[in-house]
């Protein structure tokens, strides 16, 4: 039982129904393994241990996921937690209520256990710009975790946590689960309740799940999707059970390869891996299709657009009144509010206030926001227009492994386009996935390499289905960082 | 659409954040290669295209109009860092 921090949620469950371990015994295991490893990863940010031991002696072992802790990014309310959002404006802040998704969770049997680290308001795609510190690379501590959900990425692959969700903007799932060598799932916009998620950009955000396989995706997807009434934009559609087609294999499945994917900036390594993949899926039997998505050199510009501008008028909210920091001693109203708003916010969020802010203003509207949401629409018609033809489109998550802490920290532009790949299914609103399918050797490390897969709305089965026929027939999800953790 | 036209310090005080002068400067810098990438949507033709604010809108979400209990008042003040007779505390905005 020393190593069951190791198992996935699916292997851990069956070892809880069947009384060979207890909910206290996992806790406590999973403690010890952070404690030993997450000094080097720092992919927490609290934890209440207590807390965790006394939901885990009343967890019921018979539920679907019961007993099973989940670790959860600091964006996601948890009743009486902290929910910093990597931000010093929400230090000390503790959450009044549970997310709908943490109800979930518990409905289920789950514990919520311990607060992953993140890119302030979930703005960033390496974890750097946390107000508490970066979480290092489970594989190579010199590089980033990716991000924005970086802790949650990290943890699951340094087996310090069986799970953990996340947050998805334009990519903040499947990029750090590319960077760490894990499964991120991305639903579809509405599939997940948003209530209790701290809102970035409230017309792209998706809680979904990092997991060590794709059935455990499945597995907490089932726990967690459906309609909600306390979120309006909450799909009202039959949840079906995710786990039923996983191995249905992908024989007669169409898979698009968007030729708008492999251009020049895609690293080498990553390209070849993921031919690899694509001629892997062939010899399973998938129908290979090449698909153009012909807007694809818009997505960054649009998304950069859309989502400042949303964000500027979401982080309205943090104003030195209700909750979290407030300057001291201001001479004037907006004084309190210049000063709480400079002194609270990091770099990153006031630049893409300012950004949003500036795409909003007077005089510009219609040349920035109006034609950017114009522009989305032509991003989602591609995706549309594709899907007549494939079940799903296969592409890399993202167009480099792993980069450097600090590599990128001063270039904004250089930062955002590591979510090239991934913020278009955002504006569209589909789901999509990242697996590991393969190593990049870089100064004698091994990085791991994400496959994307994106599916049409609703079609999370579908995607999950093409992950899991890659997944039973490789073996780089059983790969484990041993920079770190000292696994064998 | 250019860079040029962005001025950081008067969309600052838009948006309610003092900035150092050191601030606005880096800003400009970087928000002027950030605004640089964007206006390649210049080049984008988007007559008679509808914009899309959700990738799915839904209209008209209603729920019963039932009385339900709500955060009770001193959960919904135990994060404001100032208050006071069971309200918060505002800065003074009228002399």
């Amino acid at each position: 039982m020393d190593q069951i921090f190791t198992l996935d949620v699916h292997g851990l469950r069956s070892k809880l129904a069947a009384h060979e371990v207890s909910p206290v015994e996992v806790v406590r295991a999973l403690a010890r393994r952070i404690e030993a490893v997450d000094p080097a990863v720092r992919g927490y940010l609290s934890i209440d241990l207590e807390r965790a031991i006394g939901e885990a002696e009343a967890a019921d072992v018979t539920k679907p996921l019961g007993g099973v802790p989940i670790a959860i990014k600091d964006v996601i309310s948890v009743r009486g937690a902290p929910c910093t959002c990597g931000s010093r404006i929400l230090a000390g802040y503790r959450a009044p209520y549970d997310a709908t998704v943490i109800a979930r969770l518990r409905a289920a049997g789950a514990i919520p256990f311990g607060r992953t680290n993140m890119d302030e308001f979930a703005m960033g795609s390496s974890t750097e710009n946390s107000a508490f510190g970066p979480t290092h690379n489970p594989y190579d501590p010199a590089r980033t975790p990716g991000g924005s959900s970086g802790g949650s990425a990290a943890v699951v692959a340094a087996d310090e946590a069986f799970a953990a969700l996340g947050s998805d903007t334009g990519g903040s799932i499947r990029q750090p689960a590319a960077f760490c060598g894990c499964v991120g799932f991305k639903p579809t916009y509405g599939r997940v309740s948003r209530y209790g998620l701290v809102a970035f950009a409230s017309s792209l955000d998706q809680i979904g799940p990092f997991t060590k396989t794709v059935r455990d995706a499945a597995l907490l997807l089932n726990a967690i999707a459906g309609v909600d009434p306390c979120d309006s934009t909450s799909l009202d559609e039959p949840v079906p059970d995710f786990t039923t087609n996983l191995d249905r294999g992908v024989k007669g499945v169409r898979l698009g390869l968007p030729r708008e994917y492999f251009v020049s900036g895609l690293d080498p390594q990553v390209e070849r891996a993921v031919r690899q993949a694509v001629e892997h899926y062939a010899k399973l039997g998938a129908e290979i299709v090449e698909v153009s998505l012909p807007h694809t050199e818009y997505a960054l510009s649009t998304y950069y657009i859309i989502a400042p501008a949303e964000a500027s008028a979401n982080l309205a909210r943090f104003d030195g009144v209700r909750y979290g920091y407030r300057a001291e001693q201001p001479g004037d109203l907006l004084e309190h509010y210049g000063r709480t708003r400079e002194e609270g916010f990091g770099a990153e969020v006031k630049r893409r206030i300012i950004l949003g802010t500036y795409a909003l203003s007077s005089g510009y509207y219609d040349a920035y926001y109006l034609k950017a949401q114009k522009a989305r629409t032509l991003i989602r018609d591609d995706f549309s227009r594709a899907f007549r033809r494939v079940d799903a489109i296969v592409c890399p998550t993202s167009p480099t492994p792993a980069f450097k802490l600090g590599e990128r920290a001063n270039d904004p532009l250089s930062m955002y386009l590591a979510d090239v790949f991934t913020l278009a299914a955002n504006m569209a609103g589909i789901c999509g996935v990242s697996i590991p399918c393969g190593f990049a050797e870089a100064e004698g490390k091994l990085l791991p390499i994400g496959l994307q897969i994106l599916g049409n709305s609703l079609e999370e089965g579908r995607v999950l289905q093409v992950a899991n026929a890659y997944e039973q027939t490789t073996d780089w999800h059983k790969r484990r960082p041993q920079s770190v953790t000292g696994n064998a | 659409m250019s860079s040029e036209d962005l001025d950081v310090e008067y969309v600052a005080e838009l948006a309610r954040i003092r900035l150092t002068p050191e601030e606005v400067a880096t800003f400009r810098s970087q928000l002027g290669h950030v605004l640089e990438h964007v206006a390649r949507l210049n080049r984008l033709n988007v007559a008679g295209v509808e914009p899309t604010a959700h990738s799915f809108p839904i209209y008209n979400v209603f729920r019963a109009d039932e009385v339900k209990p709500s955060l009770p008042r001193e959960e919904a003040l135990a994060n404001a860092p100032r208050q006071a007779e069971g309200l918060f505390l505002v800065t003074k905005v009228l002399d």
